[in-house]
């Protein structure tokens, strides 16, 4: 039986473990409220460009067909990728229980199932750092990255790595591409999902009512092509923030958790104490006892 | 009552106006546009610089600095879609190049063939950690 210090150093060690987790569960609370408000504050972009997608789609398609919208998969494979990119959107830090894993343990899944498709070519951006060291270690092809991304997104800092993605497209190097990242629903639950980015799918865009068509200035693909950009860079950035609603939310779970456990060993640290000194306790009153029954005897 | 026009300002980060006025200055790449109520259908990339709405009974303009972005106009609809940042195709691209380098030196060491067999047991591990502190939790409460 360990004895009485040993247990209340391990109480005391157990104690300060608390404060920190109890520290991160608050500070992710308040953080999580933030991510969200931002998640919702990118909602009205996202929807006006949205619609205007869905408009200039029905519009102008007839004169001018973009790389985003056309249906450019090689034809009698049967819709089968060849050339496949994966924008993947993870977490920069740990602690956030199984919030990577899952999504990372999706995307596994789907990377076996493109090669066995016949994939030729799977090319990814990292979004996060345990994404990014994920995919190095995995040994697939990162074409670019960005991490540190800190507690607010900004769209700056996403414009290069997408830039790199959305060329490979514009070239006719990928023929897909799919964004996988973890959806906020709310805060007890949060889903990995892995979507098609483009080319854009017709349930993205919506329907279209009405029928007119814009001026354009300068010039119709012109405007178009910023369009579009402007939308796939829009996705992303809402999923980066969802993401992050996602890892705050997940982060004060885990953390509550990990509080209510350490609790859970003070408590049962403190009885074995308890029982200890008790024992201890009973030890010498018995001895005392004994040695003047003794000395009386 | 003058006529108005709904005015919709937002960036990708944030929604930075919503709201009627009776007539919006912007720069347009091609020049300074003034729209009105029941303008015609129009879509336009707008260059850095300020957006002025002549807001309803106010004197004074409302001023929007944006850093370029995308214009649309309806008859009764103004919305601008605002960047966060200063664009340009060399900007992009120096971006771009710079996200790729930081890539390609990152993955300078690695096996070339994809190893599913480590990941999925990484992948396993974990979910086997995080099961049985599951496990642990359920236990503790009976």
């Amino acid at each position: 039986m360990p004895s009485g210090k040993e247990i209340r150093t391990k109480i005391s060690s157990f104690q300060n473990t608390r404060k920190i987790t109890k520290a991160m569960e608050m500070v992710a609370a308040s953080k999580m409220r933030k991510a969200q408000d931002r998640m919702r504050a990118a909602r009205p972009y996202s929807e006006k460009i949205r619609r205007l997608a869905a408009n200039l789609s029905a519009a102008t398609l007839a004169d001018y067909r973009h790389p985003f919208l056309a249906k450019n998969q090689p034809a009698g494979d049967a819709g089968k990728p060849k050339r496949v990119g994966l924008i993947l959107v993870t977490t920069d830090k740990g602690l956030c229980g199984g919030l990577n894993t899952n999504v990372l343990r999706q995307v596994v899944n789907s990377m076996r199932q493109w090669e066995t498709d016949g994939a030729a070519e799977i090319r990814v951006t990292a979004i996060g750092n345990k994404g990014f060291g994920f995919m190095q270690r995995l040994g697939a092809k990162v074409v670019s990255e960005v991490t540190h991304l800190g507690d607010t997104p900004h769209l700056e800092k996403l414009i290069g790595p997408v830039k790199v993605m959305i060329d490979a497209v514009q070239n006719g190097e990928l023929d897909v591409i799919y964004l996988a990242y973890t959806r906020f629903i709310n805060t007890m639950k949060q889903e990995p999902v892995i979507e098609q980015l483009l080319p854009l799918t017709g349930e993205r865009l919506g329907t279209h009512q009405g029928h007119w068509d814009y001026l354009y200035e300068p010039e119709a693909s012109v405007v178009i092509d910023d369009l579009l950009i402007r939308y796939v860079e829009a996705l992303i950035y809402q999923s980066v923030a969802e993401n992050m609603a996602s890892e705050q939310s997940a982060r004060m779970v885990a953390m509550k958790a990990a509080t209510d456990n350490a609790g859970n060993v003070i408590k049962e640290l403190q009885l074995a104490y308890n029982k200890a000194r008790q024992a201890s306790i009973t030890k010498e009153i018995s001895e005392i006892v004994g040695g003047a029954a003794a000395i009386a005897g | 009552m003058a006529m108005t026009i709904h005015v919709d300002v937002v960036s990708a980060e944030e929604s930075i106006f919503s709201g009627l006025a009776e007539f919006v200055v912007l720069p347009g790449e091609v020049g300074e546009l003034g729209i009105l109520p029941g303008h015609m259908p129009l879509m336009t990339r707008i260059k850095p610089g300020a957006v002025r709405l002549k807001l309803q009974g106010q004197a004074q303009e409302e001023l929007i600095f944006v850093a370029g972005g995308l214009l649309e106009v309806q008859p009764g609809l103004v919305t601008v879609l605002a960047d966060t940042a200063i664009r340009g195709k060399d900007l992009d691209q120096a971006k771009a190049l710079e996200a790729k380098k930081m890539a390609e030196e990152a993955m300078a060491h690695q096996a070339s063939k994809l190893d599913y067999a480590r990941a999925q047991a990484e992948l396993a591990e974990a979910m086997a950690q995080l099961a049985a502190i599951e496990r642990l939790r359920k236990v503790k409460h009976h």
